[in-house]
């Protein structure tokens, strides 16, 4: 009969019955019961305030944003990769995109073009979120500082949890600067929100000058801009 | 020497080149690379013509633009694909007030990106030029940062503007809907920073624009600012930095020949030995990336990949004492010897050659013997290799389309003449072919490796001599000119220099291959399907730090 299974079909689901029930075993069903429950003994709870597990699982369980830039990110990628292994520490799943990131590691140099594109990539991750500044340019601009289009530090544009000097920074070195991190995430630490030069605003909202008057044909009023200013940045 | 090009390409002399340019040239100039004619700026396009045509200059190499403080000035340095010793230079100077000189583009498509460059600089218009905007600047930016009267201190405005409207007319039929589609610049298949504008009918792609200047950290000003004994040498690591130690081969290149400067065999050989390894380590990054654009994912070849890059920069790292940013060449010669014990270095070097053929094997495996990755890869993103040419295309992406053009080869420096080992191309001009080329010049790096150890097994212990003597001062004499180009592991990367009697150089200025590999991605992807704009893209292996410099 074609509305009856075939015995075909029917044998092909037996070996996960099989190990279903062989797991099940005889008696109650305490599959769930991890080893970690049982160390804990017959009160199977922990008391811990709501904020502090929040923040241990937040700190154990970071997903980095999949975000390169310039040189920093391929030693970024070898931390990433087999030998270092980020994942090892609970901290190596590269999303690609902002909105499922936690971490952002800002790998390389900003300049003036990039910049108004970070703090949107950064703008689109969801609360709560960290960064970590990798090597000398997300510092001070680096062995770039004195370039006619580099914004000399990624704290500029957006706060900076962690910063990881060298050009570029080995391996280790990340990996210490996140494990940092996630200290200061487990702790609830999270550093101060400055007002930053590099803010985005609508063009119509700048207050009036010669550069402003002469682009005002070609932009407009609600367009997002940033003020690049060499001179007055540190 | 197996490596010894036939050399049927008819040598031009320069009575005839004067003859052919004829009463167009104002003067000659007298550059330490290559004669040079100054020409008039509404004649570029006649000289141009010329050259290519009748005398066969078919690579225009670079075009350099600069300011004196009488006149702006451009140079196209040409070249033969067949015979790259072979230079010619045209200058072509304008007038301080009104900067305006004929476009080269008709003659070379390879101009266009050249001179927006030049235009966004320097601040030379091009008469004629299809496209002349900003390349690198943002479209505001106000003044020409290379132009002598630049105040760096002057406030800029960067826009953010909001996406252009993604349902856009089609450019070629006003019936159908073309979709607007920006890739990157924060994307994870453009490696860095690339803004790639695309233009989609229906799943395919109707047009390519790459965006690029997201990268742009004022290399060139940098290396400007720096003295030339030491202050330089850092800089160069840092414009392709998967491969970095070719770089300096340039710089150092282009800085010995300005100043008549001698290096050492034996440190010739270290250097040969250093670059090779470091295109190795290059070469298996591209490869771990492009499997990563067409497999999406960090997982099996990527991972291969990353094994055996960390291998060749450990060896690196006993040698230099730096993982990427080398900073190992010296002007006539190299920082240190080989670290001792010196058995232990080669043994390692060794061992790590030997291990080699196994995991070319595996990569066969999984990579290139893959059908899925066949079926991505054969017989898209083709690139022909007259169009690779028109392009300026050179490294593995020209080799991968059948232009057989090896700076290592046919434009001989270091210690590679003396070696056994060959230049491979393939002809297939698509995605795979450049994939097989890398996979393959990664076999022929080892063997130059090899080579170099034995040499420096047995060289003499008293004659291993690292550095030639170099006054702690270069002061190169004012108006001099070289332009000198070194294969790196993209492509031809070359270095103008003009001395201006100082320490430091009037001008620098960097060719570098991805920019203009990058500039055929359009011809590449047009017609095909987005994934395949994506492998392509993969397969040109562009390091957008030294795209945007």
């Amino acid at each position: 009969m074609s509305n009856q299974p075939r015995q075909a079909i029917h044998d092909s689901t037996a070996p996960s019955t099989d190990t279903r029930d062989s797991r099940m075993g005889e008696g109650v069903d305490d599959r769930f019961n991890s080893r970690l429950r049982e160390a804990f003994g017959s009160t199977p709870f922990i008391l811990t305030k709501f904020d502090k597990f929040m923040n241990w699982v937040r700190g154990s369980s970071m997903f980095m944003l999949q975000f390169g830039i310039a040189c920093c990110s391929i030693e970024m990628m070898h931390t990433y990769a087999i030998k270092h292994d980020l994942d090892r520490f609970g901290a190596g799943v590269p999303r690609a995109s902002p909105r499922q990131a936690d971490v952002i590691i800002v790998p390389g140099t900003i300049v003036s073009k990039f910049g108004p594109r970070m703090k949107r990539v950064y703008d689109q991750m969801p609360e709560p979120k960290f960064v970590v500044g990798m090597g000398s340019c997300t510092i001070s601009g680096g062995p770039f500082q004195e370039g006619y289009n580099v914004v000399k530090g990624a704290e500029e544009i957006i706060p900076v949890d962690i910063h990881v000097p060298g050009c570029p920074p080995r391996p280790e070195a990340l990996i210490y600067g996140v494990a940092k991190l996630q200290e200061r995430v487990a702790n609830g630490e999270t550093s101060p929100v400055v007002v930053k030069p590099y803010e985005l605003e609508e063009f119509g909202d700048l207050p009036r000058d010669e550069l402003i008057d002469k682009l005002a044909a070609e932009i407009d009023e609600e367009d997002l801009v940033m003020r690049y200013n060499w001179a007055d940045s540190p | 020497m197996s490596t010894e090009l036939e050399r049927t390409v008819p040598v031009t002399e320069e009575a005839e080149l004067e003859r052919l340019v004829g009463d167009r040239a104002l003067s000659t100039d007298d550059h330490k690379n290559a004669p040079a004619f100054v020409v008039r700026p509404d004649a570029v396009q006649d000289v141009l013509f010329d050259l290519r045509d009748e005398a066969g200059f078919d690579h225009l190499s670079c075009v350099t633009a600069q300011q004196y403080e009488d006149r702006y000035e451009t140079i196209y340095h040409l070249k033969k694909y067949d015979d790259p010793t072979q230079e010619v230079s045209v200058v072509v100077p304008t007038s301080t007030d009104e900067p305006v000189s004929q476009t080269a583009e008709p003659v070379y498509r390879s101009a266009d990106w050249g001179e927006r460059e030049a235009f966004d600089l320097v601040g030379i218009d091009y008469e004629g030029h299809p496209d002349p905007r900003r390349i690198l600047l943002p479209e505001t930016w106000q003044g020409h940062p290379l132009d002598l009267s630049y105040d760096q201190d002057k406030p800029q405005l960067v826009t953010l503007a909001e996406h252009a409207n993604p349902l856009q007319e089609d450019h070629r039929d006003a019936e159908t809907d073309t979709m607007f589609l920006n890739i990157g610049p924060h994307h994870p298949a453009t490696h860095g920073v690339l803004h790639v504008k695309t233009v989609l009918d229906g799943e395919t792609v109707a047009d390519v624009e790459p965006d690029i200047g997201y990268l742009h950290r004022c290399e060139e000003q940098m290396c400007e600012q720096g003295t030339y004994r030491h202050q330089i040498m850092p800089y160069p690591d840092r414009w392709d930095y998967t491969a970095n130690m070719p770089n300096e081969w340039a710089y150092a290149r282009a800085a010995e020949d300005l100043a008549d400067l001698e290096v050492p065999d034996y440190a010739q050989v270290l250097r040969t030995m250093g670059c090779e390894l470091s295109r190795m380590a290059g070469h298996f990054l591209a490869l771990g990336t492009f499997a990563l654009d067409v497999f999406g994912d960090f997982t099996a070849i990527f991972q291969y990949a990353f094994r055996d890059r960390e291998l060749a920069q450990d060896i690196l790292e006993d040698l230099t004492g730096q993982r990427m940013m080398y900073n190992y060449f010296r002007l006539g010669g190299v920082a240190w010897d080989v670290p001792e014990p010196r058995e232990e270095f080669f043994e390692k070097t060794r061992d790590f050659l030997d291990g080699l053929p196994t995991k070319v094997e595996e990569y066969d495996d999984l990579l290139t013997g893959n059908e899925v990755f066949q079926i991505r890869c054969v017989d898209t993103g083709i690139l022909e290799p007259e169009i690779a040419k028109q392009y300026g295309c050179t490294g593995p992406v020209a080799r991968g389309s059948g232009i057989d053009y090896d700076l290592r080869r046919d434009d001989p420096y270091g210690y590679y003449p003396e070696l056994e080992w060959d230049v491979v191309t393939e002809d297939g001009k698509d995605n795979y072919s450049r994939v097989l080329v890398r996979m393959q010049e990664v076999e022929q790096s080892a063997k130059i490796v090899e080579q170099c150890i034995d040499l420096l097994e047995e060289w003499p212990e008293d004659d291993r001599e690292i550095q030639s003597n170099v006054p702690r001062t270069l002061k190169p004499d004012p108006g001099t000119e070289t332009y000198k180009a070194v294969e790196n592991a993209k492509g031809e990367l070359g270095i103008y220099i003009r001395a201006d009697g100082t320490d430091t150089p009037g001008r620098f200025k960097i060719r570098s291959p991805c920019f203009h590999n990058l500039s055929t991605l359009a011809e590449m992807s047009q017609g095909e399907y987005v994934p395949d704009l994506v492998a392509s893209l993969g397969s040109l292996d562009v390091i957008l730090g030294e795209v945007d410099r």
